[in-house]
């Protein structure tokens, strides 16, 4: 099976490799998938107080429409608001790297690493409002 | 400079020796008389050119001419073993015994004969290293047993089976027993009589012959095996398989056979070099690689490697001027990993991680040195791009993640 251009390019030439320190309050991670399928995307999101993202990384376990998804990804949300990327569909990855439909799972995946990054994101901006104002009660 | 893309897939198929290609020339357009042809000398020559690459084939696995039928391949060789076999003693019983890890033309042809209500089947499964124990076998014969067909080497990991030991059982208990020979011949001795086998699938294009030829040994004497033939037609190959001969490529096939007997020790001996020097060079540089299959029981031109934390699939498109192959199946419809890898009890994010080596007779020292660079190079890249790289370097147990499926 060929590849597409797009593929082969994010796949050689991945953007946004790497890892933001987890415990940075503005960053959110999605970890998606299980060794055992074969793939697992890491994203990572830094998002602004006022819900923009200003930056991304990934990393991913994969064949190369996975690390291909998951580089475009990176570029795609870059400075989209939360609503915006979540509103993102597998269907716009598929589109830009031609995946074919054996490879559309990878997509799904890019997908799902997504929502998965902005509600680890949101979940600890909820913990730490919680925990501020329980430090103002007390 | 080293020329590329490098083939290194020698398990798939092997490039043509030129020597075979001299030998089939002069019957495709001289010599290119149909060999039933019993009349006329145009006959005459093309059954010679049979006669010889019979002798050939027979010679290189200690057999008689007339016990090798030939056919168009091992596929067909292996369906013709099991489906006719069964289909002839169906008076006597109709269980079989195979073993997982066997090849898919051994393994569907079990698996209809099973759907038709021909034959129970059972599957026998190996040890880590993808070695079928002959107790295991001793153990799953019933009174209604007609047949056991067990590979000699296995495509994916090369691991060869004790054959030799599972043939004195089978003829202790008076069963058949068929052999897909298809990777050992012409790499390795293999001896119907020593080994006691009674039926062998072999082909040409494994051994630097022809694609589309190959041969099925048939026992002649002691016992004296009978098939139901699956094709139809003039009577040809003793009736077990019709069907005007291949004669340019039984020519091939014939003279691939003869070169792989005459060179044999040399060859061995060089490639399993090859395949040490790729291991050692691919090993003493990464941490976390495993080997699949036997240690020391494999073929000499087979190397299976799991490289942990990076997918078989992505590794081959980062080598993509190297022709090797993964058992990850990604671009399956199942997604699942390799049947064989899995078989051994490997975890499954490494069958993932799988890659075939398969050197042969055509390799270089220059090319082993420049695959095991690229692959070094390139694992380390993708390693760097890993999450599962980066959380075991941390320390986190992969086992212990909750992972978040779809």
């Amino acid at each position: 099976m060929a590849y597409s251009n797009k593929v082969i390019d994010h796949y050689s030439n991945p953007r946004n490799v790497g890892s933001f320190p987890k415990d940075d309050p503005n960053v959110g991670t999605g970890v998606v998938g299980a060794p055992e399928c074969g793939d697992v995307m890491k994203l990572q999101l830094k998002i602004s107080d006022d819900g923009v993202i200003e930056d991304a990384r990934f990393k991913t376990f994969g064949c190369g429409s996975a690390i291909a998804s998951s580089s475009y990804v990176t570029e795609l949300v870059k400075g989209k608001r939360l609503e915006e990327a979540m509103a993102i569909k597998n269907s716009a990855i598929v589109k830009e790297l031609n995946l074919p439909p054996v490879k559309i799972h990878c997509s799904v995946l890019a997908e799902d690493a997504i929502k998965a990054a902005i509600g680890d994101w949101q979940k600890r901006k909820a913990q730490t409002k919680n925990g501020t104002s329980r430090a103002a009660e007390g | 400079m080293v020329k590329l893309p490098i083939y290194m897939d020698n398990h798939a198929t092997t490039p043509m020796d030129r020597r075979v290609v001299d030998a089939m020339m002069p019957y495709f357009c001289e010599k290119f008389g149909n060999a039933a042809s019993r009349n006329h000398s145009f006959g005459w020559e093309a059954e010679e050119g049979v006669d010889k690459g019979r002798n050939q084939v027979a010679a290189l696995i200690n057999a008689k001419a007339k016990e090798i039928i030939f056919t168009s391949g091992a596929t067909e060789s292996d369906n013709l073993a099991i489906k006719g076999v069964v289909e002839f003693y169906k008076d006597k019983g109709n269980h079989v015994i195979t073993c997982v890890t066997e090849h898919k033309a051994v393994l569907d042809s079990c698996k209809a004969l099973e759907r038709a209500g021909k034959a129970s089947v059972t599957y026998l499964r190996v040890d880590k290293y993808g070695v079928l124990d002959p107790d295991e076998v001793r153990k799953a014969i019933t009174d209604k047993t007609v047949l056991i067909t067990v590979m000699y080497a296995n495509n994916e990991i090369g691991t060869i089976h004790p054959i030799a030991e599972i043939g004195k059982i089978a003829k202790e208990k008076g069963i058949i027993f068929h052999c897909d020979a298809t990777q050992g011949v012409g790499k390795v001795p293999v001896d119907v009589e020593a080994c006691g086998i009674d039926l062998m699938s072999l082909s040409a294009h494994k051994i630097y012959g022809p694609k589309g030829v190959g041969a099925l040994y048939v026992r002649a004497k002691a016992p004296r095996v009978r098939l139901t033939p699956i094709i139809d037609g003039g009577g040809h190959e003793r009736g077990m398989r019709s069907g005007t001969l291949n004669v340019p490529g039984i020519v091939g096939l014939g003279a691939a056979c003869e070169i792989a007997s005459k060179e044999m020790a040399e060859e061995t001996a060089r490639v399993s070099d090859l395949r040490n020097k790729l291991q050692a060079g691919i090993f003493e540089r990464l941490d976390e690689v495993y080997v699949n299959g036997h240690p020391t029981q494999r073929l000499p031109g087979n190397l299976n490697v799991s490289f942990a934390y990076v997918e078989g699939e992505s590794l081959l498109m980062g080598i993509s001027d190297i022709a090797v192959s993964s058992g990850s199946a990604c671009t399956s419809a199942t997604l699942e990993p390799s049947y064989v890898i899995r078989a051994l009890g490997t975890e499954e994010e490494l069958a993932h991680s799988s890659i075939r080596f398969g050197l042969g007779r055509f390799n270089t020292e220059e090319e082993v040195d420049y695959v095991a660079d690229r692959v070094v190079k390139e694992v380390k890249r993708l390693r760097e791009m890993s999450p599962l790289y980066e959380m075991a370097k941390e320390g986190i147990d992969l086992k212990s993640v909750e992972w978040r499926r779809d």
